[in-house]
């Protein structure tokens, strides 16, 4: 009975073969903005964004006024620096490829800079904070983790901004880097970023973008790899309620052989036009033979009236692999689930509870960060009561 | 003494071509310490009866009542009706991914006796009841009906039959799919809840077997939408070596 609906969604799935890379996106990557033209909302990159609520951080009209605060907590073992633009480290895992992301390269004034030292093993959390205060602002963070090295990243971001911005993980061979992005922003925050990741040779990069907040959030994470060996897993949590729009564009680049990839993001929505879009590109090129990757995104629709596209999409141009697979549902919520709990006397909005911290779960499993855990269960709870309310 | 009074119940499904009546006018009153048994043919509305009387809200009651202790369970929603004692064993359990037994259980042994239970008498009374069950502890750690067998969905219904002691238990065809062991052990659950003396129980079958294993007081043959016969214990044996040609006579309800 727990059949997938089709909740006024699109579900779009493709497997393409021989596809050239760049044929999803209408300019070459760039570190300047000007070689981007203004976006008009019909190129394939942009068709799903609302440009009207982007306050001007794609026409060149959003002039930075500073109100973004930036705290870094660090254990022994990083340097935490900030830079001018001419810093040689800075641009080094890929150039911006969209007209926002260069928009945040050309325009940032000082960037961050987190080093985590060769065969250094932290014990505890790099802890970056950026809080807004309601102004606009580029911003531009790398971080860097030296041979051998094991670390965990936690970015948290609240308060409201209009935010574009640039984000580097720069992962040494046999490195291992747990980066979990919390975009817990005030509602009428705006935040476009491209996180870009080059994963050396038998390291390991772990993403965990979780999304909540702000009134339009596009994240663009991407995944290089500059050895064989690399693996990368990227995972994402997203709840998305009326009126915001939520959207998370992954494009995973297997440029190298015998790498490995997994995507698992999942997205609950609730309320009059709460959109989620969802785009997992990967790309496994000619060479990258022994390529192993997999994506999946589901969602879980709790209400009229929300909106969800999710277009999986994989180019394969070698056959030479040992596995690509990707799947993606959007679904009701099961209402054979709420009969069963309730049937045992579960009052239904615990019921509705039990049910999508269930669908969550085996995700928060992948966190591994106790405090990290318990704030998102909480903020769950918090954006169901919203809802019974 | 708790009793389950059923009167002249229609029940319709909304069906395609507009909503379609599937029970006819059911009579029926089960005393707590009393076994009926209902037993018909496939699409009698056996199930429909069931999932009526839990409250599932595909099932539209256009007519009729049903009363527990006087009490309207139709007013009541779902979980109120569960609450107030009465206990569906499904015949298709749901999967709910992400929620572990464990949790399940105890959430719901805390809605049905108003408070939770004490977590040190609770964690032996769970560990008794699945090994009466002979269920292995590493069950309770799964998630509620995931990749579960058919054995181990009936299990996991007669364990929280045996946990959440209802006042009427309502089992839907908990047979069906059962091996003979596994049908063995299931009935003794359902016997342990039984020999209380506290619950009436409502067992609804397509075969004799299970009554071979749970002794009924009472025998109710069902046939389009309403109860037909009303026998006792040897109503069965007829049906055995009858079966059901003798009711649906005049064309099936579907």
């Amino acid at each position: 009975m727990a059949e997938t609906i089709p909740a006024g969604s699109t579900t779009d799935g493709a497997i393409q073969v021989g596809q050239p890379a760049d044929a999803r996106v209408s300019a070459a990557p760039s570190y300047d903005v000007a070689d981007f033209p203004v976006p008009h909302g019909r190129e394939e990159e942009w068709r799903f964004t609302p440009l009207e609520r982007l306050r001007g951080l794609h026409d060149g009209t959003a002039e930075a006024t500073g109100g973004l605060r930036v705290e870094v907590t660090a254990p022994e073992g990083v340097t935490v620096e900030t830079v001018d633009r001419t810093d040689p480290r800075l641009g080094k895992a890929g150039k911006p490829v969209d007209r926002v992301a260069a928009q945040a390269y050309s325009s940032f004034e000082k960037a961050s800079v987190v080093s985590i030292a060769k065969d250094a093993v932290l014990t505890e959390p790099v802890r970056i904070s950026v809080h807004g205060e309601g102004g606009v602002a580029y911003g531009h963070q790398v971080v860097e983790v030296g041979a051998f090295a094991e670390a965990v990243v936690v970015i948290d971001h609240t308060g409201d901004a209009t935010l574009a911005a640039n984000v580097e993980y720069v992962i040494g061979d046999g490195a291992k880097l747990t980066v979990v992005s919390v975009q817990d922003w005030d509602r009428p925050a705006v935040h476009v970023a491209q996180h870009t990741a080059l994963v050396g040779r038998d390291a390991s990069f772990k993403s965990v973008i979780v999304t909540f907040g702000g009134d339009l959030v596009r994240l663009h994470p991407r995944v290089i790899y500059g050895g064989p060996g690399g693996e990368a897993e990227l995972y994402g949590l997203y709840f998305t309620d009326n009126g915001q729009h939520q959207e998370h564009r992954l494009f995973i680049d297997h440029d190298t052989p015998h790498c490995r990839s997994n995507v698992a993001y999942k997205g609950a929505l609730q309320g009059k036009d709460a959109h989620a879009v969802w785009i997992g590109d990967v790309l496994i090129r000619a060479v990258a033979v022994g390529t192993d990757t997999y994506e999946l995104n589901r969602n879980l629709v709790l209400t009229d009236g929300a909106r969800v596209d999710s277009v999986p999409n994989l180019e394969i141009e070698t056959g030479e692999i040992v596995g690509a697979g990707h799947a993606s549902a959007t679904g009701r919520f099961d209402d054979e689930q709420l009969f069963y709990l309730m049937a045992r006397g579960i009052p239904h909005d615990e019921a509705r509870r039990l049910v999508v911290r269930g669908f969550f779960a085996e995700l928060l499993q992948h966190i591994g960060l106790p405090d990290i855990e318990e704030r998102l269960l909480a903020k769950i709870e918090q954006e169901l009561e919203a809802s019974v309310a | 003494m708790a009793t389950l009074e059923i009167h002249d119940l229609h029940v319709s499904v909304e069906a395609e071509n507009g909503p379609r009546e599937i029970l006819r006018g059911v009579d029926l009153t089960v005393k707590q310490g009393e076994t009926h048994a209902i037993m018909g043919p496939n699409g009698s509305g056996k199930s429909t009866l069931a999932y009526s009387l839990a409250g599932h809200p595909k099932y539209t009651v256009t007519g009729g009542t049903v009363s527990l202790d006087g009490e309207d369970v139709l007013a009541m929603s779902v979980d109120e009706r569960a609450r107030a004692g009465v206990f569906l064993a499904m015949q298709y359990p749901v999967e709910v991914p992400g929620v572990s037994v464990s949790n399940f259980l105890r959430t719901s042994a805390t809605a049905v006796r108003g408070e939770a239970p004490k977590l040190r008498t609770w964690v032996k009374e769970v560990k008794e009841a699945m090994e009466g069950l002979q269920m292995d502890p590493s069950f309770a750690e799964r998630n509620v009906n995931e990749g579960f067998s058919g054995g181990e969905k009936k299990r996991h219904e007669i364990l929280q039959l045996e946990l959440l002691k209802p006042k009427i238990a309502i089992l839907d065809e908990t047979d069906s799919g059962l091996d003979v062991d596994a049908l063995r052990v299931v009935s003794e659950g359902v016997n342990r809840v039984r020999e209380s003396g506290q619950v009436g129980t409502l067992l609804i079958t397509h075969y004799t077997r299970i009554l071979r294993y749970i002794k009924p007081d009472y025998v109710h043959v069902f046939a389009k939408g309403r109860i037909v016969e009303s026998g006792g214990a040897e109503l069965a044996d007829k049906l055995e070596n009858e079966g059901y040609e003798a009711y649906v006579k005049g064309g099936a309800s579907e």
